[in-house]
């Protein structure tokens, strides 16, 4: 029996697919594009290329875009997807899991592998993707380039929250000639401190935090957090991948 | 999510339904006194003759408007009754002959000076605490609250008149008490939705009697087909506890939601809820002195401090066996969102999860809402 976890967030779409004993069979990430509906035929086209048939294994479909997989035989919340993944890729059952999505941030306490408590941003998108997506757009950088570029600057501050306003703010220090990496400086900073902000209402403590989520390649955010909480964040390249690893593993339960 | 029975008359069809009728008693010369907080002693209404017409806006419609007067980062509540107000829209505005306000929270009483303007908006002083100083204080203010009504109206209302109307409310407020409580039985008879929608539907019915009609029937109902279909078949459902603002205006996106993702909502601390019908108005006590003590019991985050309302909960939550506690509150709530703190601490105290939800009277967050409760399901689920 194949096990399949499709992940459709706002910005990118990830998929899991685990045999019997848990083995990652396949995963992979592409854009989601502007219709959740056709990604997710494309993804069934794909998994049918390699071999892998959602008829006959089970799917658990999460993110935003949960609803648009027909072939879905569940739809889980990125919580409980995240969760598990991270309990599962982490191999501990006491963290906080981090996961700074496309248009959301979910900060998710696990103790004894179960979630205790959880809180997501509200409408606004600072601290998350799209904010450093949107920044860096302004900038004419790539977006992971922007994280490598931060780690050269220094100083820099951006007050705005909203990215609206903080995407003028970035207009306005390019027009003051300020340094690009400065800038990247200024905009991974804002990124990691409202997450820090987020933890500190949830009471989250030193323990260890897993960072989940597409940002989870940004070497420097994982750094600043660090500073910033005060705890150990781990990530790795996997870790844009626990939301899909934790549906395939729900649906071990359908 | 369990059945709505056929009749089932929505919010809005209530308060429209309400119109006609007003009208009519309007014309009828029967006085009318446009209310907004649970703590107006509306007895001394009943006792006037009078009717107490429910103004709590639950539309996003004049929210727009009242924003020419009021700022915009205000309780959605709150704009929308001034809204009301300032573009007279609501016909329960319209046919009240003044208003009666209180100081309740910073918003309300500042947005009471500006409608009074509008038309006459009358203000009881409500003392945050809760001390012999401030039942003195307060049972001075509802003193002043019947001998604005006697002059206003020209009229004398009596000490029996007072009692009599107290007595009535009081089987009033046995009789929702007893309808509120069906969400103690296990499983759920009735869904949470309707109770709420019901009982503030009811609101805008004048006549006491047949609210009380109305509700009894509908209990009685209930709990025979509880007892037929139900007993004893416990449900796998979550039992969910509300607290927090008054939520008829965001009622749709949560309340309804969280049911139609299968959990049963049975238990309400908040002002559309059991909050104001716990405690009755003493009969036995001269009536200025049992009304003050009794409405400054109400269990409102604008009182400080207010353990006695992390109390009710913690007794609700084994009363009601709730499994999930989810705190609704209005954008820009301060007395409720800093409050969410010792909700939130009493509740884990509990074993038991809670949520917040902060929203507004929009559509624009329903899809984060929907997640968020999703999760919230799905977490309480572990524990089950």
């Amino acid at each position: 029996m194949e096990y399949i976890g499709i992940d459709i967030g706002s910005t990118c779409a990830k998929v899991a697919v685990l045999d019997e004993d848990e083995n990652i069979l396949h995963q992979s990430v592409q854009p989601t594009g502007w219709s959740s509906v056709d990604t997710a035929e494309i993804i069934k086209n794909m998994l049918l290329e390699k071999g892998i048939c959602p008829e006959t294994g089970k799917v658990v479909a999460t993110g935003y875009g949960r609803v648009s997989v027909p072939y879905a035989d569940k739809t889980v919340t990125e919580i409980t997807c995240h969760a598990r993944g991270a309990v599962w890729l982490h191999k501990k059952k006491d963290m906080t899991v981090i996961d700074i999505g496309g248009q959301d941030t979910k900060i998710i306490i696990l103790e004894n592998g179960m979630v205790k408590d959880f809180a997501m941003n509200d409408k606004c998108s600072a601290g998350t993707g799209r904010f450093l997506e949107v920044m860096a757009n302004t900038m004419a950088v790539r977006p992971d380039a922007l994280c490598e570029l931060a780690r050269k600057g220094k100083k820099v501050k951006i007050s705005s929250m909203c990215t609206v306003f903080a995407e003028s703010e970035v207009i306005s220090l390019i027009g003051q000639g300020e340094k690009k990496e400065n800038i990247a400086f200024a905009v991974v900073n804002s990124i990691a401190d409202k997450v820090a902000a987020q933890c500190s209402k949830m009471n989250v403590g030193t323990g260890e935090v897993f960072l989940t989520g597409g940002l989870c390649e940004c070497g420097y955010l994982q750094e600043i957090l660090e500073q910033k909480l005060g705890s150990p964040v781990l990530t790795g390249p996997e870790c844009r991948y626990a939301g899909a690893i934790g549906a395939a593993l729900c649906s071990r339960n359908i | 999510m369990i059945q709505l029975p056929e009749n089932f008359e929505t919010y809005a069809e209530a308060r429209k339904a309400g119109f006609l009728r007003m009208k009519q008693l309007k014309e009828s010369g029967r006085k009318v006194v446009g209310i907004f907080c649970s703590f107006v002693p509306t007895e001394l209404i009943e006792a006037a003759g009078g009717t107490a017409a429910p103004l709590c806006a639950t539309s996003e419609e004049p929210i727009s408007a009242a924003e020419a007067d009021l700022p915009k980062n205000l309780c959605p509540l709150i704009k929308a009754s001034y809204g009301f107000a300032l573009t007279d829209t609501c016909p329960y505005f319209y046919f009240s002959d003044f208003i009666v306000g209180e100081t309740t929270c910073d918003g309300k009483k500042k947005m009471f000076e500006l409608m009074d303007n509008i038309k006459e908006t009358y203000v009881m002083q409500l003392p945050a605490r809760r001390d012999e100083a401030a039942l003195d204080a307060w049972e001075k203010e509802v003193v002043r609250f019947w001998k604005k009504l006697e002059d206003f109206y020209g009229i004398t209302i009596t000490e029996e008149d007072v009692k009599k109307a107290i007595r009535l409310k009081n089987r009033e407020r046995e009789v929702m008490l007893r309808f509120l409580e069906l969400g103690k039985l296990n499983p759920a008879p009735i869904s949470g939705y309707e109770m709420g929608t019901r009982l503030d539907g009811l609101g805008f019915n004048p006549d006491i009697e047949e609210r009380c009609r109305i509700i009894e029937a509908r209990t009685e109902e209930v709990i025979k087909d509880w007892e037929e279909n139900y007993r004893g078949k416990l449900s796998k459902r979550p039992r969910i506890l509300i607290t927090g603002c008054p939520n008829s205006g965001i009622r749709e996106k949560t309340i309804k939601v969280i049911e139609e993702l299968g959990a049963d909502v049975v238990a309400f601390d908040c002002c559309n809820g059991t909050r104001e019908k716990v405690e009755k108005v003493d009969e036995t006590l001269p009536a200025a002195r049992a009304l003050a003590k009794k409405y400054l019991n109400i269990n409102c985050s604008v009182m400080s401090p207010n353990e006695t309302r992390m109390d009710y909960i913690s007794n609700m939550i084994d009363e009601y066996q709730v499994d999930g506690v989810l705190e609704l509150i209005l954008c820009a709530c301060h007395t409720y969102s800093i409050e969410a703190y010792n909700v939130k601490k009493t509740a884990m105290a509990k074993n038991v999860p809670y949520l917040m939800i902060e929203t507004d009277y929009s559509k624009a967050d329903s899809g984060q809402i929907n997640t968020r409760l999703e999760a919230f399901l799905e977490t309480i689920s572990q524990f089950k």
